[in-house]
């Protein structure tokens, strides 16, 4: 069969050998853990405990703020500290939940469980939306939004991203091998949400072994098929994901549900799994530690609010000193100045880079190239869009559809004149998407 | 101010970014023009090397000198080694090497750096550069004859005469063979198809250049001489047309210079068919024989307008650019 793809795209060097073959780690805590009440796309949670309060593993400390919003749980017992701004990975300060990690992990009660089969549709939407669970792969949309389409019945497609395409990562990669169970069991639920869908689980071809292990176990399921995906970055990037798995195409205000699909990636499919079938809420994730400046690549199970300085200690620190450390892949992740920050909900990765090929580069002039407009996903000319956002021209801005620009950072990967095109270009949206919503409140 | 000093480096992303670099670009045209100069020289003697070492010389030294003024080196991009070595291969081997210099200067000054350096000229500086020599200097210019080829008290058996485009003009026969290989008049690098088609070929295997713009350029100027030559689709002329004067050098080595040629895909199908309709126009209707030069510099003009109608269509967006709105 025909492998699956996109247009454009680049090819970095992947370094997934660094971590791939290692088995997951399980790591506990011992510091502070911080919850941050924003680890979601919509209104940050509401903290339901005060200073003092002694909370338990798996406990609700902060409740939803809205429809677009999820709760935050504890995932370690001990008492909470303070309720202060604490800073996250993109460097912002938000208001969070300290709680002095007492070491015994103790769990609160889980959730009584009953068969998927009884559960009415509403009741599993319920149950996602109470089990904080978040788009994992990055973005941190509440699932549960995702999981209610205006119109169930028109949707035709459930895909699982398993595409993993950001270099470096393989915590979706040990995640597909080592609970493929918990994977497949995630998207039956979803399944039984969209009576007319098929389940795809679309993987890159570079993971032949899960590919193959996910065929056999969905062998018997006439409503499940795993889907052959080219490799190729941004393969993963959700419009490209069902462009290439359905040939269908949104654009930047279009929702996947607009043409009949619905996305999660393999973590969140996982959490659904755990909060529906186990009771359990959204307390843990899969994180890589990777790079040529760690001791030790490997993934590990992580409780979530545990900083990254703690996760990097236990899992051996650096092998060199390195020269950047990233928060995600390579090609989206953000640079950390200091690693005293938590994880969330939304943290695929720590990298450790032992070559910071970025910092000292000089931009060029841009020779015209075109190979910017050969790799972006969005078919968007960057090299342009990069010199309006620098001369800040609004108008030629979006006229150019800037606003399609799904930051995947390819044009920046393959400028020759080393632009920060991405950067440019990013910028520009964030002004203007945060003109937009003042604009809007202010009607 | 403590906490500063444990801070890690931290930058935009993507950390990571591909092996390619302008100057490495340009190392390669450089390099992918060698077996073309490399035959002008052993074709047309040692005096090639004067003109080639004087134009690449000037034309450094200017954009030196310009960013010395400037307080900002770009010498190092290597544009200026490229832009030097095209003109040079433009040029033909009896040119008072003065002249071939004062060419190099006013494509590096004139037509590159006073539009902003590298990137912001519109039109091709080398070209540019020859096609003020020409306008300045038309006789010396169209000059291929052996008296020229002369360097001190060197002498050089060279292979000089008319150009086969001229004697093909003048309705006289021409080997093809001998234009393929090269043992032809004309400028120093444009004689030989195999030198040229080597260059491109490995222009074409690095991914530097594609065959958007050659291609179509030469598929039109096939079909457009086929129908207005006079002379029908007979593959012995229009061989004698693709192989003669300037088309192979120019088609891909300078319709495809990045700076001056569309950057959108289709723009760049859109300059190679009206480069090929110009050079035709040029050779069967114009007063000379050559007409790569001004097509391209003309195709070098439309640029920003074939832009502009060639904007390439938004991924999920309706065909025409439908504008962001919500």
């Amino acid at each position: 069969m025909a492998r699956l793809t996109f247009v454009g795209g680049i090819h970095p060097s992947d370094g997934k050998e660094l971590s791939k073959a290692q088995p997951i780690r399980e790591i506990l805590p011992k510091g502070d853990m911080v919850y941050p009440l924003s680890q979601h796309i919509g209104a940050p949670a509401r903290p339901i405990v005060g200073k003092g309060d002694r909370v338990l593993a798996g406990q609700k400390i902060a409740e939803s703020a809205g429809y677009v919003s999820a709760p935050v749980y504890a995932s370690a017992s001990g008492t909470v500290k303070a309720v202060e701004p604490r800073r996250v990975a993109s460097g912002d300060m938000v208001m969070s939940i300290v709680v002095d990690n007492d070491g015994q992990f103790e769990e609160a009660p889980a959730r009584t469980v009953r068969p998927v089969e009884e559960m009415t549709k509403e009741e599993i939407i319920a149950v996602v939306r109470e089990a904080g669970i978040v788009g994992m792969g990055g973005a941190g949309f509440p699932t549960h939004v995702k999981l209610s389409p205006k119109e169930p019945e028109k949707i035709e497609y459930v895909i699982v991203n398993c595409a993993e395409c950001e270099p470096y990562l393989t915590s979706d990669y040990r995640r597909m091998l080592e609970e493929p169970q918990k994977l497949i069991g995630g998207l039956k639920v979803v399944l039984r949400l969209f009576d007319n869908a098929r389940g795809i689980l679309a993987v890159e071809d570079n993971k032949p072994d899960c590919i193959a292990l996910l065929r056999k176990l969905t062998a018997g399921e006439k409503r499940i098929g795993v889907s052959t995906l080219k490799t190729k970055y941004p393969q993963g990037g959700e419009r490209f994901l069902i462009y290439a798995v359905t040939g269908r195409k949104i654009n930047s205000a279009m929702l996947p549900s607009d043409v009949g699909c619905v996305v999660n990636n393999v973590d969140t499919m996982v959490a659904i799994y755990r909060a529906v079938a186990e009771g359990k809420p959204l307390t843990e994730r899969i994180v890589t530690l990777t790079g040529e400046a760690m001791k030790n690549p490997c993934n590990y199970r992580v409780r979530i609010g545990m900083s990254y300085e703690e996760l990097l200690e236990a899992a051996g620190g650096y092998r060199v000193t390195p020269a950047k450390v990233v928060c995600g892949g390579p090609m989206m992740g953000v640079a950390l100045f200091d690693l005293k920050i938590p994880t969330t909900k939304t943290a695929t990765a720590l990298l450790a880079l032992s070559k910071d090929e970025v910092s000292a580069m000089e931009p060029g002039a841009c020779i015209n190239c075109g190979r910017c407009l050969e790799v972006c996903p969005g078919r968007v000319m960057p090299s342009r869009l990069a010199d309006f956002a620098q001369h800040y021209d609004e108008e030629s801005f979006l006229k150019y559809n800037g606003m399609e620009c799904c930051e995947c950072g390819c044009c920046s990967y393959v400028c020759p004149a080393k632009r920060p095109l991405t950067q440019e270009i990013k910028s520009m949206r964030k002004l203007l998407l945060d003109k937009r919503k003042k604009q809007g409140g202010e009607r | 101010m403590n906490e500063r000093k444990n801070m890690l480096h931290v930058s935009s992303n993507p950390h990571i970014r591909s092996a390619s670099s302008t100057s490495g670009i340009m190392m390669a045209v450089v390099l992918s023009l060698l077996p073309a100069a490399g035959y002008g020289i052993y074709h047309f003697g040692p005096r090639a090397i004067a003109v080639i070492g004087v134009t690449v010389a000037a034309a450094v030294i200017t954009e030196w000198l310009f960013g010395l003024c400037r307080k900002k080196t770009t010498i190092t991009d290597l544009s200026a080694v490229v832009t030097g070595l095209l003109l040079a291969l433009n040029l033909p081997v009896g040119l008072p090497l003065w002249m071939a210099g004062l060419g190099a200067v006013f494509a590096i000054l004139v037509a590159k750096m006073l539009f902003g350096g590298l990137g912001q000229n519109f039109m091709n500086p080398a070209l540019a550069g020859r096609c003020f020599l020409l306008i300045s200097f038309p006789k010396q210019m169209a000059d291929f004859t052996t008296e020229a080829v002369r360097l001190g008290g060197l002498s050089w058996d060279a292979c000089t005469g008319a150009t086969p485009l001229a004697a093909l003009k003048a309705g006289e026969s021409v080997n093809v063979m001998d234009m393929i290989v090269g043992r032809t008049g004309g400028t120093i690098g444009e004689t030989s198809v195999i030198a040229l088609a080597a260059g491109a070929c490995f222009l074409l295997l690095l991914g530097i250049i594609d065959l958007k713009v050659p291609g179509s350029y030469l598929i039109s100027f096939i079909i457009f001489t086929g129908i207005f030559g006079g002379r029908g689709f007979d593959p012995v002329y229009l061989a004698a047309q693709l192989s003669g004067g300037g088309l192979m050098l120019g088609a891909f080595f300078m319709a495809t210079d990045y700076v001056t040629r569309p950057v959108t895909p289709k723009g760049q199908y859109l300059f190679g068919i009206f480069l090929g309709i110009m050079t035709g126009i040029f050779r069967i209707f114009g007063p000379g024989a050559e007409g790569v030069s001004y097509a391209i510099i003309l195709g070098n003009l439309l640029v920003p307008l074939i832009e502009k109608v060639t904007v390439p269509t938004a991924f999920g967006c309706r065909k025409g650019g439908k504008p962001y709105e919500k």
